[in-house]
């Protein structure tokens, strides 16, 4: 995976609108909440968490950011305050467990193939252990009863995906309006935009 | 007590908002509207439990009808304009997110997916796609040759379909191109945005009708409701009040027709007396269970609480659950095959601005015989516009997608458009609710939810792949990709003609309690290939009154004849 990101919006901020009425207070205040009031970890151990924190790194790479978009503290949140997402799939175990399990066997996985933990592989090495568990092409020794290609799509993607698109920083980079209340839009037509949106992008290569 | 899902307003999640003789005005930011109360101790004539589209209704058409109600709903009582944010992650709050299992070949997911759990039940949360069923399904064995036949006749739904539309004052196009004539809707059609544009140009290449959909958005201004400002939250909940949700139609109404609302109210069990007929319910409210006396109990959770709830009412004399002398209950649960064809568009699409499906085509729900038809039942497919996290979810879900692969992928978002179908799927005895061993924190035993794909089913989602990829195209779009999900829960205590294979009778009352009824989605014996809000709502309005016909005789409570 040697592609860079092409930023099509290079120049758009959602934050800019915080101050206009396609921000209300509320949004405001739940916003001004996930800015500055990044959980520590509580729930993982150590080690889970620098598996995760890995995980996350290679499932949405930020090289360009000085500051990413933290994620990691988020899943941990989540779990340590026991919030679901209402599903559970009989496949798996209930989701602290099916986490820590996907965690673990993620790193025995590099273990076994490189003789070090998940977190202390280079980039490309790491791809390849991920794709690997998408394609469950993994050691059924290590994960036994786990599926993998479950466990990575529906809970280890769709989370990380879900903690990464709430955040204003990744709202700006694919040029999404944000948030938009009490005011919405008025032009709806291809290729029209209101002042308040983000200027069309210039075009691929 | 539960831990708030949401940051802002948490005290709606955790303390009632509708004590002390008022309720919350919706239409405010924090201001009440009186209240009737009513004692424990007192037997009302209707205990409801839930507030979406079958409870709501109820509540509102019997207290209009004089009657005693109390309706009962999990959730919270929100205040929209002041309580929801524009933000997917804080807008969990208005879902179902107390775990169930589920299982079968093809587990479906819960959660957002389904399940709303606030007054208003998932009309909060939906994304106001208001159509009709087609006549024919509502006897789709004898007319169509396939499932069954619903206890109603399709001219009675037709009218009741019309009250409703006009409860929630509809905003949809003059003519409609599909059945039988439906006069006009309430409120003009919307201005259709760039991603229904998209339908409507696939469809005129392929040849196929299309419509601005109808939608339970105002496109003018009714009563406290200002026009719907296209924000495109509406998935999340509306927080202008545009939106016609149950929140801000019929709970008003029920309010102000005298009827109670107890929101952060959830009913574990229905108490039936010796004789067999249930006497109340017993509910979790404030920290503590308590008991409402009712000389009637309707079951409104819908598709999965509604059957949980049966069952965990068993008694000695009802061992299997409340009202499953026939097995039934839990039985036939459906589901709406949720497939999608997605592609990039050399234009800006920017499908946030607006309701999520402003255009639809239900040419396939009405085409019966076509060389390439190789399923029964229908579906209807619309154009899309997914959140970002929406979308991001169903893109890595369905292809695995990561790294920098996924963010540019999702830098695409803006060129984006989709088509995604609503399948019906067939009525199925195996696909079902149980109660699992597990309990949850109130010490009630949780939902099992299984489910698998008929063949059917599969014929069905591979031809709409199948036709809608070639509409995309047609339209302009490239790199086109397909995902898979489900939709909406249907069944799961399917009314019917007899009490050999159904819960209730055509009046929802259910066969082997006299006293004891059901009213909301699962009462459906058919999904049907539309999206149930309309058709749920409009057999609510039509059991209402069947049941104001029956009290005024002095029947209520009497036997099956
Ligand atoms: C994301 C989404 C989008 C949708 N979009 C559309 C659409 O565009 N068009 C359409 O027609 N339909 C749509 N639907 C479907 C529609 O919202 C539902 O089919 C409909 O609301 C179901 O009505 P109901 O009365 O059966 O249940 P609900 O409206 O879900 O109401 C049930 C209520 O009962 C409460 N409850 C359950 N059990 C208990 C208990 N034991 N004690 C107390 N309270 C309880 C719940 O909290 C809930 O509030 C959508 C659904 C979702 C999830
Ligand atoms: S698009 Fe309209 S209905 Fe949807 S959230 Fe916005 S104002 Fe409400």
């Amino acid at each position: 995976m040697s592609e860079t990101f092409l930023a099509p919006y290079p120049d758009y901020d959602v934050l800019a609108k915080w101050d206009t009425p396609s921000w209300n207070e509320q949004t405001r205040e739940v916003m001004a909440h996930r800015l500055r009031e990044v959980p520590g970890r509580r729930f993982f151990d150590e080690e889970e968490w620098a598996v995760l924190v890995a995980v996350c790194e290679r499932v949405v790479p930020q090289p360009e950011r000085a500051e990413p978009v933290p994620i990691a503290p988020w899943i941990d949140a989540a779990l340590f305050e026991g919030r679901g997402t209402g599903t559970h799939f009989a496949t798996l175990p209930s989701g602290p467990e099916a986490w820590r399990r996907g965690l673990e066997s993620i790193d025995r996985e590099a273990r076994a193939r490189h003789g070090c933990g998940f977190a202390a592989l280079d980039a490309t090495r790491r791809d390849d252990i991920l794709e690997a568990v998408d394609a469950g092409d993994v050691d059924a020794a290590i994960w036994r009863d786990l599926p993998a290609r479950t466990f990575f799509r529906h809970l280890l993607l769709e989370q990380i995906v879900a903690l990464y698109y709430v955040h204003p920083d990744a709202q700006s980079e694919i040029g999404f309006g944000g948030p938009a209340s009490p005011r919405g839009y008025v032009r709806l037509g291809p290729d029209r935009l209101d002042e308040w949106e983000a200027p069309a992008a210039a075009k691929r290569p | 007590m539960r831990a708030p899902v949401g940051v802002w307003a948490t005290e709606a999640e955790q303390r009632p908002r509708a004590t002390d003789g008022r309720a919350p005005d919706v239409f405010s930011r924090d201001g009440h509207v009186p209240m009737r109360q009513f004692e424990d101790g007192e037997d009302v004539d209707f205990a409801i439990v839930g507030t979406g589209c079958g409870g709501g209704v109820l509540a509102a058409k019997l207290a209009e009808a004089g009657l005693s109600v109390v309706a009962f709903d999990a959730g919270p009582f929100w205040r929209p304009l002041a309580d929801f944010a524009s933000d997917e992650r804080e807008q969990d709050k208005v879902y179902w997110l107390d775990e169930r299992l589920s299982d079968g070949d093809d587990p479906i997911e819960l959660g957002s997916n389904n399940s709303g759990r606030c007054v208003g039940g998932s009309t909060v949360h939906f994304q106001m796609v208001a159509l009709r069923f087609r006549p024919e399904w509502f006897a789709a064995r004898s007319r169509l040759g396939y499932a069954v036949d619903w206890p109603v006749d399709w001219r009675t739904m037709w009218r009741y379909y019309a009250e409703v539309e006009d409860a929630l004052k509809i905003s949809g196009p003059v003519s409609y191109p599909w059945g039988p004539d439906r006069g006009r809707y309430p409120y003009r059609a919307h201005e259709v945005n760039a991603a229904g544009l998209v339908l409507a140009r696939g469809a005129e290449a392929l040849g196929v009708p299309w419509a601005a959909t109808p939608l339970a958005t105002v496109s003018a201004p009714r009563g406290k409701s200002p026009p719907c400002v296209y924000r495109g939250f509406c998935k999340i909940g509306c927080s202008t009040n545009a939106k016609q949700s149950v929140l801000v139609t019929y709970i008003p109404r029920a309010l102000a027709a005298g009827a109670e609302i107890r929101d952060l109210a959830m009913v574990g069990r229905i108490e039936s007396a010796g004789d067999g007929r249930v006497t109340g319910v017993h509910y979790h409210r404030d920290g503590q269970w308590r008991f409402q006396r009712a000389r009637n109990v309707v079951v409104s959770g819908y598709s999965i609480e509604t059957p949980r709830l049966l069952l965990n009412s068993a008694t000695d004399r009802f061992p299997d659950g409340l009202a499953n002398g026939s097995g039934t209950v839990g039985r036939y649960l459906m589901v709406h095959s949720n497939h999608a064809v997605w592609a990039r568009f050399e234009e800006e699409i920017r499908w946030y601005k607006g309701p999520p499906s402003m255009a639809v085509c239900e040419h396939w729900n009405y085409v019966d015989d076509h060389p390439t038809k190789d399923f029964d039942g229908g579906y209807a497919f619309m154009s899309q516009g997914p959140l970002p996290v929406d979308f991001a979810k169903a893109l890595v879900s369905n292809t695995g997608t990561f790294g920098t692969a996924l963010r540019n992928r999702m830098a695409e978002y803006n060129h984006m458009a989709g088509l995604k179908i609503v399948g019906e799927t067939m009525p199925q005895a195996e696909n079902r609710v149980t109660l699992d061993e597990e309990t949850d924190a109130l010490g009630l035993r949780r939902a099992r939810v299984t489910f698998s794909y008929a063949d059917n089913d599969k014929r069905l989602f591979r031809h709409s792949l199948g036709f809608m990829k070639r509409m995309i195209e047609a339209a302009g779009g490239f790199d086109a990709y397909e995902t898979s999900s489900t939709a909406h829960l249907m069944g799961g205590c399917r009314m019917g003609h007899s009490p050999e294979d159904s819960v209730t009778d055509a009046d929802g009352r259910t066969w082997d309690v006299p006293n004891l009824w059901i009213c909301d989605g699962s009462l459906m014996p058919t999904a049907g290939g539309v999206n149930p809000s309309m058709t749920i709502l409009a057999n609510a309005a039509r059991i209402a009154d069947r049941m104001k016909a029956l009290a005024a005789r002095g029947e209520l409570a009497a036997r099956h004849a």
